[in-house]
């Protein structure tokens, strides 16, 4: 096994035995990065001097006894909507090519203070609005199981970089299912956390009232060390929650034995790939000999979940969006013969055709007229969605369901039918509606040797148990241990 | 529901976007599309139901509201596409 195959955990306790060092592990994953980015095209930016400053500043404090924690010296990939003080970061969008924010987010800030050296920015769907990373507006990212195939969206570069073993982890965000969706279809362990959990402060936004932060890495306790690193209170976020932060490791081996997990049944959906069908009612066979009781639930506004989110979501970006104007930062159209013509052209010009798509849509659903109709009408499907979870979560612990009904598709399948494309996250998008956590974990390859991917999703603030109940599933079926040959 | 191609140009103008003729007739079929497939909600009787505008779980508090340092004025305007002294340059609005 080579350098470049350890998890986040594994590595970490070859630096604490002194047998590498972050200098060495960092200079591996760049060497991985020359030698296979050129075909998975998962990073936008690498940042080698930072970086290895970032790990030889880390062995120094190594060696001096100053060590910051379990993550200390390793190398880490961050999606390119986290603002990162001086280091490119474009969103995935031309609008922002060659800016260079000003400060670190309070994540950034935080991954730093832990020691983590950052190798780069990872490529994403624009403003992460996709499910593909095909509305990138650079390129395409590429499945490191399949280079013809997606790696999944939007936090797509973020997977494909870990899953090649570019990185040790990374951190992506997840709106409607962009962690969980490109873990599921790259062989990694993805957490969306509670919303509140983790401060969304230097991350560029995208709908407010769902967006999360969180890990893809290749095994359950690799995210939950990642997610101890990241959570918490933050002044800075006023939709952050200042509510403790527990010992995500303490207990993550404790197994299911006495859990009562739901299978919501609306969650087998029409269009389903019948082998990720069969993993899924084989999963929770697994956690019925594990000693945990399945049932089967109901969550009946299910079918509403997608319309709900393809009007909540584009609104809130459109509103968030308006600040891309060419005035402050971000490009600015030239020649134009006045202020309005200004913002109008450079909007035109910086935003690809999805953006457009969602703002006018976002921009239709909140105008006068339509609001009462399209807005408001979601936001009401939305309480009835929570509702129904609330519901569930009065009989049992957590609900068990596949995380996309597809494993990845080839690029350029959906990317001419935007309905098609929203479908993927069928699955995924209620959890972000109703706010809670969910996680996604390796379930198997299908016949044609492609992941497949497991959902959990809990209560809120309930991440422990639902990382307990992931790693109780991976220690069973550790499908996290193959890895894509490149 | 189908939008007119006059609707689409009202909707990119108050979402200050300059579509070309080819983008505005696209967006005209793509946004019909969806919003036919959105139409669905019209279903449910939600009278009585209150709406969600965010997933919070309580717990939020406000800071104190303190006077913190903020960005020096040039690092600030390092990004601006035109600057003027300490401010952002922006094409003349009056004559």
């Amino acid at each position: 096994m080579s350098l470049v195959d350890l998890t986040m955990l594994e590595l970490s306790a070859e630096l604490a035995s002194r047998t590498v060092s972050s200098v060495e592990a960092t200079k591996g994953c760049l060497a991985r990065i020359g030698a296979v980015d050129g075909k998975v095209k998962a990073f936008l930016h690498v940042d080698e001097k930072g970086a290895l400053s970032q790990a030889e500043a880390s062995d120094a404090r190594r060696k001096a006894g100053k060590c910051r924690g379990p993550l200390d010296g390793v190398p880490l990939g961050l999606k390119d909507n986290f603002l990162t003080d001086g280091v490119p970061t474009t969103c995935g969008s031309k609008v922002l090519q060659g800016f260079l924010p000003p400060y670190d987010g309070t994540v950034v800030r935080r991954l730093k203070d832990a020691g983590l050296p950052l190798v780069g920015k990872l490529n994403q769907d624009e403003f992460a609005m996709g499910s593909s990373t095909e509305s990138s507006a650079f390129f395409p990212t590429h499945n490191p199981w399949d280079l013809s195939r997606t790696p999944g969206g939007s936090s797509g570069g973020s997977a494909a970089a870990v899953a090649a073993g570019e990185v040790y982890g990374a951190l992506g965000t997840d709106t409607g299912g962009s962690i969980r969706q490109p873990a599921a279809l790259t062989n990694l362990v993805g957490l969306k956390p509670t919303y509140g959990r983790v401060s969304r402060y230097g991350v560029i936004a995208f709908a407010s009232s769902l967006d999360q932060v969180g890990p893809l890495t290749r095994t359950v306790k690799d995210a939950a060390a990642l997610l101890q690193t990241i959570a918490g209170h933050d002044k800075k976020d006023a939709t952050s929650a200042a509510r403790s932060v527990p010992d995500y490791l303490a207990e993550i081996d404790g197994g299911v034995k006495g859990m009562k997990l739901g299978l919501p049944r609306e969650y087998f959906v029409k269009g389903m790939d019948p082998e990720i069908e069969a993993a899924v009612r084989a999963a929770a066979a697994t956690y019925e000999k594990l000693g945990a009781e399945v049932v089967e639930v109901s969550l009946p506004h299910t079918p509403y979940a997608l319309a709900t989110y393809y009007l909540i979501a584009p609104a809130e970006a459109s509103s968030n969006l308006a600040r891309y104007d060419g005035v402050r930062f971000g490009h600015r159209a030239s020649g134009a013969a006045g202020l309005k013509e200004m913002y109008a052209l450079s909007r035109e010009q910086g935003f690809g055709a999805e953006v457009k798509r969602r703002i006018m849509l976002g921009t239709y659903a909140l105008s006068s007229g339509y609001y009462d109709a399209y807005y408001l009408k979601a936001q009401k499907v939305r309480t009835l969605i929570r509702e129904d979870f609330s519901r569930a979560f009065q009989r049992v612990d957590a609900l068990i369901s596949a995380t996309s009904p597809v494993t990845a598709f080839k690029l350029g399948e959906k990317v001419d039918d935007p309905l098609a494309m929203y479908l993927v996250d069928v699955l995924t998008l209620p959890c972000n509606l109703a706010g809670l956590p969910g996680v996604s974990v390796p379930c198997g390859f299908s016949g044609a040797g492609l992941p497949m991917g497991l959902q959990i999703l809990g209560q809120p603030f309930d991440e422990a148990r639902l990382l307990r109940i992931a790693r109780a599933y991976e220690r069973e079926h550790p499908f996290h241990q193959k890895r894509a040959a490149l | 529901m189908t939008l007119s191609l006059d609707d689409v140009r009202k909707v990119a103008r108050l979402a200050r976007l300059s579509l070309s003729p080819a983008e505005e007739a696209q967006v005209q079929k793509q946004l019909s599309a969806i919003l036919e497939s959105v139409a669905l909600l019209k279903q449910l009787d939600t009278t009585h139901v209150l709406p969600t505008s965010h997933a919070l779980f309580g717990e939020t508090p406000l800071r104190e509201d303190e006077v913190q340092p903020s960005l020096p004025a040039d690092k600030a305007l390092g990004n601006a596409p035109a600057r003027s002294g300490t401010s952002f340059a922006v094409p003349k609005i009056l004559e």
